[in-house]
């Protein structure tokens, strides 16, 4: 008996690599290694699948949960010239880490062409690298003023025609409210830095296209300035709450739900998981009612901001078998059916302006148009081979909010990130 | 083993090497048996901790980043350089070292009072007691972290509630936003985890103390305490600087509490997480790799300090001596 088991698994062990060879021969079977979600990456495969009709096939990957555990094992992967990576889901701010070394296949005219249609311009940008497309944009995400009725009637605001940071500080200071920001050492603390710059007019970086050691950055300019203004004031003043230098979006989002909630600046999640607390019972029916959305404050009154840009876009793997059947597959997945889907199930906003217009998404998103808008005005974040390391150099020296200082901290973060870039300090 | 017996002449002190000078034909046929049985693991040991040892080395004498193969450059101790000059790197040592020290004097006392707990239960209790005390041992490091992390947190935690009447916690602290308070979180976690590992070792350094030893000093006069550190920590010491040397080194190369917990902020970043977040996170495979060296090199310190200076003979903790 164990004996002939163990026959058995001796030729199994022998055939199982011929069985890996047949599976060649048959259509291709496309890996695409997507972020984690309510599976809905999943189902789109399985319907690009369908579609696809016998030409090939998509199975997934699922990736580590945060953007930079995702970055690193894919840039870990492609340095070895891994071929199984056919198409990946990927955080904007690190694709030009992965063009710029050629970890991505080149994107053929048409698909360019085909993609970009209808698209909106801050996923276009996101997904550009020296003036070319170098992902299909699939899900654009940006973050909107999330406002408590009440509060904002009490302090006579009307945030849906624009406020400022000064304005909404002020009203919740006055209330005795927290507002919900993220001062977390972690990558929203980055995306908050980058909204206020780039709404205060300037950039994080001057020049993103430049090699390492010449990187110009404009943190130490009077945008800089404005910033570091506002985050120190939430952090010094209380404002933030005791909870603000460790508070990352769902943090934020508790307190914004709680009764010291006022303002919060935030991605669209917040609205699906609110409405699922009250669904489960854990939060009362009114706050729902009480909850309203708008812009991104602005950081100057007669300016327009610049709403912080997140989203998913899709990258071809350089070493995959199977990159013309890849790039078919995703323009399959961005698909305005499977972008409109995607939105109305797992709350993850469209790129493509043709799928805010379906019936499904203005039911779960009634601030669909809002969403859209700042998608329009979004700004990404610096589009630099170098972007983990700013992003990293910032987070080391605007942590935590309350001891930025607008008159020494854009000035020190600059000269820092700069000695990192060259390979002078440490991160 | 049998042939040592045979030549042994009597009283003499040092049977290895008497044995050596006639080994019988029996005797180089079992060590070429050793050599057969341990060959294959010795081989993949070299494999795994050798080979990636010297390649850290030669990586670290490169400017070397994994998005730009290209640009690979020749910089000698350049890395070094960066790495020694850099006030990161002696904060994330200093971090490192105070860490090390106070978990691991916690450790031994805590480590000593469950030992003793353990030895002298009645023996219908024994089992029960030594599965209890091990328990957080056997616990994964990350999981235990993020056990940590959420008790301590200012929104899901409940420690603020339950110890508010202690000075100075109140439902607004924030454990993880000042250093004082993230390392002490950080440490008492370790300790938590590792305690019933020193515990463990300790029990087995008690196990060999004599007890016609204790039973004269007993019989003697002498006082409980007396007869604990004249008697028993003495005949003990080896097992002791065994515990100290393997716990010293564990927690030297602390990581998962810091990256769950902190992942660094606050003056918390150790050498460990300084050398990923530059390797896998930046990915500079070359300034990483000068970084793990001296780590590496920093364990050895430890090792040689523990061995030199203390005199820890690890054989004679086995019960060898």
């Amino acid at each position: 008996m164990r004996r002939r088991a163990l026959t058995a698994a001796i030729g199994l062990a022998l055939l199982a690599p011929l069985a890996a060879c047949s599976g060649e021969s048959g259509p291709p079977t496309l890996t695409w290694y997507t972020n984690p979600d309510d599976g809905g990456q999943a189902e789109i495969a399985r319907r690009c699948t369908d579609a696809a009709d016998g030409a090939y096939r998509i199975s997934t990957e699922v990736l580590p949960r945060d953007a930079a555990s995702q970055r690193e094992q894919l840039a870990r992967r492609l340095a070895a010239k891994d071929s199984s990576i056919d198409i990946m889901s990927l955080d904007p701010p690190f694709i030009p880490e992965l063009a710029e070394p050629g970890f991505l296949a080149p994107m053929p005219d048409e698909v360019a062409e085909a993609v970009s249609k209808d698209v909106v311009q801050g996923a276009l940008d996101a997904s550009t690298w020296k003036d070319e497309l170098v992902a299909v944009p699939f899900w654009a995400n940006t973050q909107l003023l999330w406002f408590r009725k009440s509060v904002a009637e009490e302090a006579g605001l009307d945030p849906e025609k624009g406020v400022t940071w000064k304005e909404i500080i002020d009203a919740a200071k006055d209330q005795d409210k927290l507002l919900g920001v993220q001062g977390a050492k972690a990558e929203s603390l980055t995306v908050w830095v980058n909204a206020l710059v780039e709404s205060a007019g300037g950039h994080i970086v001057e020049n993103p296209e430049a090699s390492a050691d010449e990187v110009k950055l404009g943190l130490d300019s009077d945008a800089g300035k404005a910033a570091a203004e506002i985050i120190g004031e939430i952090g010094r003043d209380g404002t933030g709450g005791a909870g603000l230098p460790t508070a990352d979006e769902n943090a934020s989002m508790v307190t914004f739900q709680g009764d010291r909630g006022s303002f919060m600046v935030n991605w669209p999640f917040v609205w699906s998981a609110t409405n699922a607390g009250v669904e489960a019972g854990t939060l009362p029916k009114e706050l729902v009612d009480d909850i309203g959305w708008a812009i991104y404050p602005r950081v100057d009154e007669g300016e327009d901001a610049r709403p912080p840009y997140g989203g998913i876009s899709l990258g071809v793997g350089a070493f995959s078998k199977h990159v013309d059947a890849a790039y078919e597959a995703a323009q399959c997945i961005v698909g305005v059916d499977n972008q409109a889907f995607y939105m109305a199930t797992n709350g993850n906003p469209a790129s493509n302006t043709k799928a805010y217009d379906d019936p499904q998404v203005k039911e779960a998103f009634p601030m669909a148009d809002v969403i859209r808008q700042s998608l329009e005005q979004a700004a990404p974040r610096p589009q630099t081979p170098y972007y983990n390391e700013v992003s990293t150099g910032l987070q080391e020296t605007w942590h935590p909010p309350a001891s930025v200082n607008p008159d020494t901290t854009p000035k020190e973060s600059s000269e820092f990130i700069t000695a990192v870039l060259r390979g002078e300090a440490l991160l | 083993m049998s042939a040592d017996v045979e030549t042994r002449a009597p009283g003499t002190k040092e049977p290895g090497r008497a044995g050596k000078a006639v080994r019988s034909d029996r005797a180089k046929a079992e060590a070429r048996l050793g050599w057969w049985l341990a060959g294959p693991a010795f081989v993949v040991m070299l494999a795994v901790t050798l080979y990636p040892i010297l390649q850290a080395l030669y990586d670290s004498l490169f400017q070397y980043r994994l998005t730009a193969p290209d640009d690979q450059k020749f910089v000698g101790l350049g890395n070094y350089q960066t790495v020694l000059t850099d006030r990161v790197f002696w904060g994330a040592l200093l971090v490192t070292l105070l860490i090390t020290v106070v978990t691991v004097v916690i450790e031994l006392v805590l480590g000593f009072a469950l030992a003793l707990v353990m030895h002298r239960a009645i023996k219908s209790l024994r089992g029960i007691l030594r599965t209890a005390i091990l328990v957080p041992y056997g616990i994964i490091t990350v999981v235990s972290a993020f056990a940590w992390f959420y008790m301590f947190d200012i929104q899901s935690g409940f420690v603020n509630h339950w110890f508010d009447w202690v000075p100075g916690i109140s439902p607004d602290l924030n454990w993880f936003a000042q250093q004082g308070t993230s390392l002490f979180v950080i440490c008492a976690s370790e300790i938590w985890k590792t305690t019933p590992f020193i515990s463990l070792l300790l029990l087995a350094g008690l196990a060999q103390v004599p007890t016609e030893l204790e039973e004269a000093a007993e019989v003697d006069g002498a006082t409980w305490w007396q007869r604990f550190a004249r008697v028993i920590v003495p005949n003990m010491k080896a097992a002791i600087m065994v515990a100290v040397l393997f716990r010293a080194l564990d927690a030297f190369r602390i990581f998962d509490n810091v990256f769950i917990m902190t992942n660094g902020a606050n003056g918390t970043t150790v050498l460990s997480l300084l050398a990923y977040r530059t390797s896998i996170g930046r990915l500079e495979i070359g300034l990483g790799s000068a970084i793990s060296v001296l780590l590496f090199l920093c364990v050895i310190l430890i090792c040689f300090i523990a061995i030199k200076l203390f005199k820890v003979d690890l054989a004679s903790a086995r019960g060898e001596g």
